[in-house]
């Protein structure tokens, strides 16, 4: 009856040695006022005027407090320059990059908030912006990071143009999407938008994040981020079940889908309950011609942050067969506080075959990323 | 798996109010006037979160011929409580009444259910028990509803839904767990939402299996508030059980807590154990729908996951359509479980289940 | 074993502390209060810095909604996870019994003590009317 935490007195999994794929990699600005070099005049003044604005009580905090400065940074991430976690790059390497040898970094860019916006042609900007600044601020110096598009998906027309823009340009290899939007991302409202990724032959990467306005929990707004922190699986339950539900893999087969920083270990039982009332519900969703569950197998990828760490630590290897070694794959979250260190993360050893789907090769295919 | 003995006690049936206007002879002079007067007693206040004919909520053959599934006595009686040779039922009657935005015509609803679930059923026949529907909104009328219902020995639990105005857990709601804990109750914690939130921390889905599916997710956020504001330190004898939940996502969501805990304890710093261990102290699920895993072995792993033989309880979920048959208990689970799953666990959840009626 | 004078008995102030590396292991050094205690500069969860975390007191509660800070500056916030350890004994909060943060023996030992025993002496310039930390490794 007891939880046992689990100390890794040795390095179980060192993934240097494998040419590791860090498949969530944060980068900061230094100062909001960063991205105005890549703004137009107007939107230059509105950002420092009234500002980005979602659906949140705060102008710039999250809605729930963290437990460590900087909307809750690793603390040995500060640089000594003053600037935020993740905003050096010479740190990011030294702390990342070169620490583990990674051979690619995926970079999930928080910041911005152009996803959110109420306003759908300023947050359109924002994202623009966002995407000049990390192409030019972090892959031209640094070719190992690569960078999201990012996207408003409550603007159509302006998410195909970014997407389309970006297209061809090798320093991006995802599209990026914050799951918690105005509605769940299976509707059919943002159809084109997911057609036009896989179009253009970008995989999604779902990273945990949006005011949407909508609580985070069914029952309304919890108290604390200590249930808030847990609620993120949720989010990435009902992204699955929308996706899954509404027939966009049956719509669109080739679109690849991968979900970040929502942990894993809550997605055998997703999949057996879908298929279980899938089979009395059936007839309300005639469009599907296959279990949710095979879809599940087909189209979603996870990624391990924040790491699961099971009570019986040999648990984790049950959880991962059952959702396919294949479709998983490592990431660090580097700097958030809750990221996972590739050596320590996994408190077991896991065998060199998965070893190198998991720290890499599942990556490098889902990303389409060439040594 | 067939249940291999009679005796068992069902944790979470499903008796259907017809309709609106059967609860007339219920309603006091001001409320059976005020229901006359707005025709209330004509229009339908069914739950959105159980459309009656949805196959889901009603199997073929547990469906009269005419009528709601669960409205029939009789079929009640010969389908489920001979049927299943259960020794005693719970009936949590799945009714918009709780959902009804006037906290005062909520309660109102609430106790006419509460008086016609007592008349028309646990009247007849002495192997019912029920639990009392009370408008959660208003922590004083519910507290107030249960003290009155709780005279009768047969009720056994308090009925309220997973997805609320507010998460369960919240401070405002303790009155009620106060109460409940006096009287011996469980709160039990059912399936489904009153749509003050969409269902999903998306926004609304499009499909009823989408707001099927959410139930577990909905539960895993009950449990986190539930842990979080402390209400199983303040009241150390509450137990809590989740009806109609799913049951496999259990694991997961330990595994997520405990670690969030580990970080983020100092937030909530009356939690002196890890919130798995207050959930398999405190938290009981019935076992229908268990949201099986493919073959009896992965099920084996998961209820050693799970850790704790006190947890389950056995559920028909009639007339819910979970399993064809007498098939309630899922394959795969431990024969030293079985006894306590069908028994002892609910005997020891339901302490007014010893009672003499 | 052997002892290993890591610091002069004035150097870490109240609540501060000290990254040594005696006999080619990191570990902390601590002043709680007065008193100086010493952590392997390595978390056992993930293995962070210990050192970069901030030293903090016991955020503790009878009963929910009241708050005590007990135990000022005796525990250590792991930089990352925010585990909990306390410095007096390395124990975890959430784990005391199964999660330990490993603890060394540390005294204030009399320069001219120093002179006559067995020590290795690290970057620390040692006189015999001083006063010196030591760490048992």
């Amino acid at each position: 009856m007891s939880a046992t935490a689990q100390s890794p007195k040795v390095q179980t999994n060192d993934p240097a040695i494998l040419g590791f794929v860090d498949c969530d990699v944060h980068p900061y600005t230094k100062s909001p006022a960063d991205l105005d070099a890549f703004l137009p005049k107007r939107w230059r003044e509105l950002r420092q005027t009234i500002g980005a604005r979602s659906r949140s009580p705060f102008v710039a905090a999250p809605n729930y407090p963290r437990m460590s400065p900087g909307t809750g940074m690793r603390m040995d991430a500060w640089p000594e320059d003053g600037g935020h976690p993740g905003s050096n790059l010479n740190m990011m390497r030294e702390q990342l990059l070169d620490a583990f040898d990674v051979s690619f970094g995926m970079m999930m860019p928080l910041l911005g908030r152009g996803g959110d916006s109420r306003d759908v042609e300023f947050g359109a900007a924002l994202c623009t912006a966002a995407n000049e600044w990390e192409a030019q601020t972090w892959c031209d110096p640094e070719p190992r990071l690569k960078a999201a598009v990012q996207i408003t998906t409550e603007y159509t027309e302006a998410a195909i143009k970014e997407i389309e823009l970006r297209a061809g340009d090798r320093r991006f290899t995802h599209v990026m999407i914050p799951p918690r939007g105005l509605e769940p991302l299976g509707r059919r409202r943002y159809w084109k938008i997911l057609e036009a990724c896989a179009a253009n032959n970008f995989p999604i990467a779902l990273h945990l994040g949006g005011t949407s306005g909508h609580a985070s929990t069914g029952g309304g707004w919890p108290s604390f981020y200590h249930e808030e922190h847990p609620s993120y699986p949720q989010s990435k339950e009902a992204l699955v079940t929308s996706l899954v539900t509404e027939g966009v893999f049956e719509h669109i087969p080739n679109l690849r889908v991968a979900l970040v920083e929502g942990g894993f270990a809550w997605l055998p039982s997703l999949s057996w309950r879908l298929d279980k009332h899938y089979k009395r519900l059936r007839a309300e969703v005639p469009h599907l011609k296959m279990l949710p569950s095979e879809y599940i197998r087909r189209n979603i990828w996870v990624t391990t942050q924040p790491m699961e760490e099971p009570e019986q630590p040999d648990d984790i290897l049950a959880t991962c067969e059952w959702i396919g070694w294949d479709r998983i794959m490592f990431s660090t979250d580097y700097p958030h506080w809750d990221q996972d260190d590739p050596r320590y993360a996994l408190k077991v050893r896991i065998p060199e075959k998965e070893k190198r789907m998991l720290f890499r090769e599942n990556a490098l295919s889902f990303y389409n990323l060439t040594v | 798996m067939t249940i291999p003995m009679p005796g068992a006690i069902d944790c979470d049936i499903h008796p259907a109010l017809p309709d609106t206007r059967t609860l007339m002879p219920y309603l006091d002079d001001y409320w059976r006037a005020h229901f006359q007067m707005r025709g209330l007693d004509r229009d339908n206040y069914d739950a959105a979160a159980f459309p009656a004919n949805a196959p889901i909520n009603a199997r073929p053959d547990w469906k009269p011929a005419k009528g709601k599934a669960g409205a029939d006595f009789q079929m009640l009686k010969t389908q489920a409580l001979d049927g299943f040779g259960l020794k005693y039922a719970i009936c949590n009657v799945l009714h918009g009444a709780q959902a009804i935005f006037s906290e005062d015509l909520s309660a109102a609803f609430c106790r006419a259910i509460n008086d016609w679930v007592a008349k028309e059923w646990l009247d007849r026949d002495p192997r019912l028990r029920a639990s009392i529907v009370v408008p959660m909104h208003s922590p004083e009328l519910a507290a107030r509803e249960i003290e009155r219902c709780a005279v009768d020995a047969r009720f056994v639990q308090v009925l309220v839904w997973e997805m609320q105005e507010i998460p369960l857990g919240r401070r405002q709601h303790w009155p009620i767990y106060r109460v409940a804990e006096q009287l011996d109750l469980p709160i039990g914690i059912h399936a489904g939402s009153s749509y003050r939130h969409p269902p999903t921390n998306l926004g609304w889905p499009s499909y009823y299996l989408e707001d099927y599916a959410s139930w577990s997710t909905g539960f895993a956020g009950v449990l986190n508030s539930l842990i979080s504001e402390g209400v199983f330190v303040e009241f150390p004898r509450l137990k809590v059980v989740l009806m109609e939940s799913g049951v496999t996502w259990l694991p997961a969501w330990m595994w997520r807590a405990n670690k969030t805990w580990r970080g983020v304890r100092a937030e909530v710093p009356w939690l002196e154990k890890s919130p798995a261990d207050y959930a398999r102290e405190h938290v009981r699920l019935t076992a229908q729908p268990f949201d099986s895993p493919p073959n009896a072995a992965m099920t084996r792993k998961i209820v050693e996951q799970i850790d704790c033989e006190d947890m389950l309880l056995f559920s028909t979920d009639y007339p819910h359509w979970h399993y064809d048959g007498g098939d309630a208990l899922p394959d795969g689970l431990p024969d030293h479980l079985i006894q306590k799953i069908l028994v002892d666990n609910a005997m020891k959840t339901y302490p007014r289940l010893k009672d003499r009626a | 074993m052997a002892r290993h004078v890591v610091a002069t008995a004035g150097e870490i102030p109240v609540g501060g502390k000290k990254v040594v590396n005696p006999a080619g292991r990191e570990i902390c050094v601590f002043n709680v209060n007065g008193e100086h205690y010493a952590l392997i500069n390595r978390c056992p969860h993930e293995g962070a810095a210990l050192s970069y975390g901030p030293v903090v007191g016991c955020f503790e509660s009878k009963r929910p909604g009241e708050y005590a800070l007990t135990r000022h500056g005796e525990m250590l916030r792991c930089p990352w996870h925010g585990w909990e350890f306390d410095i007096k004994t390395g124990q975890s909060w959430c784990h005391p019994e199964s999660v330990k943060a490993r603890t060394y023996k540390v005294e204030v030992v009399a320069g001219s003590h120093l002179a006559k025993g067995p020590f290795v002496a690290e970057t620390v310039q040692v006189t015999v009317d001083g006063e010196y930390i030591v760490v048992e490794v």
